[in-house]
């Protein structure tokens, strides 16, 4: 069974170049799709209001049946419809950010949407979607039965904003640069993630709860002072949060 | 060596943001070209963003960035390597009239299996019905066709109102739907081995089988062909169809005699999987209205040879159309073929 919080698909591009693509969880596709049922049912029942404004106009027997026959269309041609006007997506999925695509992380085709949404009347085998629930679950790439068919992945689309660093250390004194050889081994000495982690930490300060944030950087810190030591003189006075700003300012700026 | 992130956002960022840029107008609007100039700009932007990537990927273990730069390159990389065909302007007719009956003519073998898997149902709804008269109950679905077959023709041929007065459209409307439900049923209950659409199919054949038997054994044949004809000879080769497109999947799904892959297999039949259910819906279509307003008439108000002569012609003429129907350009260039989905 898969990890439901980490899988990902990696894609290699000519380039050589590779990235992944999040994969959504069962539990939040299934979010999506209860969302998507409620907006199914909300546009059912106002095509119901329609059909009794109908009325009057067209009889009562053609408003029925242009009613049983609209709601099957939506029924049918909801997903199918938005997953092609939005590219992968529905209301269900833009909520909550997800976006079915070509599991080489191509965009879909007619045939891919078409194929994967015929199909979800296997998925729904027995009951609510059990049996492509289970096919999620166990399936590499959380692939529901239509998805295998149709060749396609629901993604993950977090949404990330463009980096800002202007806030870390600009124009400000570091007093751990008054020593080029221990920032030298600081460099050195340094793992990739503990320093990921410092700059993180600094960028998201202001989510943080002001408590959570001290204990924080008093972590990041004591890890960071096990890594290389600097004379007292050059830490006296610096809080754990300066301490982390002068330590990533030797490590992110050369 | 750790790259000077602040420089290196500071220069590269203008990259980015135009990137981004390109990548939302695309996105907004699928139906947008860019021009040659803005291709060239595009395809630069976006081997920029691959080598800032990379740098960073290999040299610093900064998250935020590494993650906004792979989004940016993942949704460009979707644009510019999309080699698959652009689908063709769908023509309705072209596609109903030629494509539909040519991948029907392609699969043939799956709908075979279909109909013979349909009449063993037949032969043994019959056969229990023969054999056991009270398992009428138990195999008949709707309860006016538990009663005596003799009885119901008496009443419904001596009926003075239109017991579907002033509710034809809905009642259509209904058939359709359900029609078309039960058809989709059986086409992706293909995807579990095939036993889904031969349980649906043979259950479908047990409710034909024992009608007939019935009506036949009770000495109302005409009766029979004059109910069942109009409609069924467009609906039972309709449902027919669907069990074909179901064992097209099963087929893939199994993958006997074909080396290729599961993936290759399902990529190679789902345009023809997607050809047979749009065909199969539009005959239902049919079949509905001609349900509603014909066959549920009888003598008086149709006289039985009337109903029996449209039904035979139409299957005749449906035989026709799939087994024909754009014969005379199979032989022309082996073009790829239009699809519902424009793949």
């Amino acid at each position: 069974m898969n990890d439901l919080q980490t899988q990902s698909l990696v894609i290699r591009t000519p380039e050589g170049i590779v990235f992944p693509l999040l994969l959504a969880s069962p539990v939040t596709r299934f979010l999506a799709l209860f969302i998507d049922s409620l907006a199914i049912q909300a546009i059912t029942i106002a095509l119901g209001t329609a059909t009794a404004l109908l009325m009057p106009l067209g009889g009562t027997d053609m408003a029925f049946a242009l009613y049983a026959v609209a709601a099957f269309v939506v029924t049918i041609g909801y997903s199918m419809f938005l997953e092609w006007a939005w590219r992968g997506q529905t209301v269900g999925k833009r909520l909550l950010g997800l976006r079915v695509m070509d599991e080489n992380g191509f965009h879909l085709t007619g045939s891919q949407i078409i194929i994967r949404n015929l199909l979800r009347f296997a998925d729904m085998l027995p009951v609510y979607y059990m049996l492509g629930g289970l096919f999620c679950l166990v399936s590499p790439k959380s692939q529901r039965i239509g998805d295998m068919v149709a060749n396609t992945v629901v993604i993950r689309m977090p949404k990330i904003s463009e980096p800002d660093l202007e806030q870390i250390m600009e124009g400000k004194f570091n007093s751990l640069k008054e020593y080029p050889h221990i920032a030298a081994r600081l460099r050195q000495r340094t793992s990739q993630d503990l320093a990921g982690i410092a700059l993180a930490a600094l960028l998201r300060r202001d989510e943080l709860n002001p408590q959570d944030r001290l204990e924080l950087f008093q972590a990041i810190a004591e890890r960071l002072r096990e890594t290389v030591t600097f004379p007292q003189e050059a830490t006296d006075g610096l809080s754990h949060e300066q301490y982390i700003r002068n330590t990533v300012d030797i490590l992110f700026r050369a | 060596m750790i790259i000077d992130l602040q420089k290196f956002i500071k220069e590269q960022r203008p990259a980015w943001t135009r990137l981004e840029k390109f990548l939302d107008l695309l996105e907004r609007n699928q139906a947008r070209r860019l021009s040659l100039d803005e291709v060239r700009e595009f395809h630069t932007l976006y081997q920029r963003a691959s080598a800032d990537l990379a740098r960073i990927a290999t040299f610093s273990s900064e998250q935020s960035v590494r993650r906004y730069l792979e989004t940016l390159v993942a949704r460009a990389y979707a644009e510019i390597y999309e080699s698959r065909k652009k689908g063709q302007k769908l023509s309705p007719f072209k596609w109903f009239f030629i494509t539909f009956p040519r991948t029907f003519r392609k699969h043939i073998a799956a709908f075979w299996v279909a109909l013979l898997i349909t009449m063993i149902g037949g032969a043994f709804g019959g056969v229990a019905l023969m054999l056991d008269s009270e398992a009428k109950e138990v195999i008949m679905p709707w309860s006016h066709l538990t009663g005596s077959p003799a009885e119901r023709v008496q009443e419904e041929e001596t009926a003075e109102e239109d017991r579907l007065a002033g509710r034809k459209a809905s009642f259509s409307s209904q058939l359709m739907v359900n029609n078309i439900s039960v058809s989709l049923r059986a086409v992706a209950f293909g995807m579990t081995w095939g036993i889904g659409t031969i349980l649906l199919l043979f259950y479908n054949g047990i409710i034909l089988g024992a009608v007939a038997v019935d009506y036949i054994a009770a000495g109302q044949t005409r009766f029979l062909l004059g109910w069942l004809l109009p409609h069924g000879s467009v609906e039972i080769p309709s449902i027919l169809i669907a069990g074909q497109a179901g064992f097209m999947l099963a087929q893939a799904l199994i993958g006997r005699n074909d080396p290729g892959g599961l993936k290759q297999r399902m990529k190679n039949i789902s345009a023809d999987v997607i050809n047979l259910v749009g065909g199969l819906a539009v005959l239902l279509v049919w079949a509905g209205i001609i349900e509603s307003y014909m066959s549920q008439y009888h003598e008086p108000v149709l006289p039985y040879w009337l109903k029996i002569t449209f039904g035979s012609f139409q299957l005749l003429l449906l035989f026709a159309f799939l087994g024909w129907s754009g014969r005379n350009l199979e032989t022309v260039a082996k073009k790829p073929q239009q699809t519902l989905a424009g793949g």
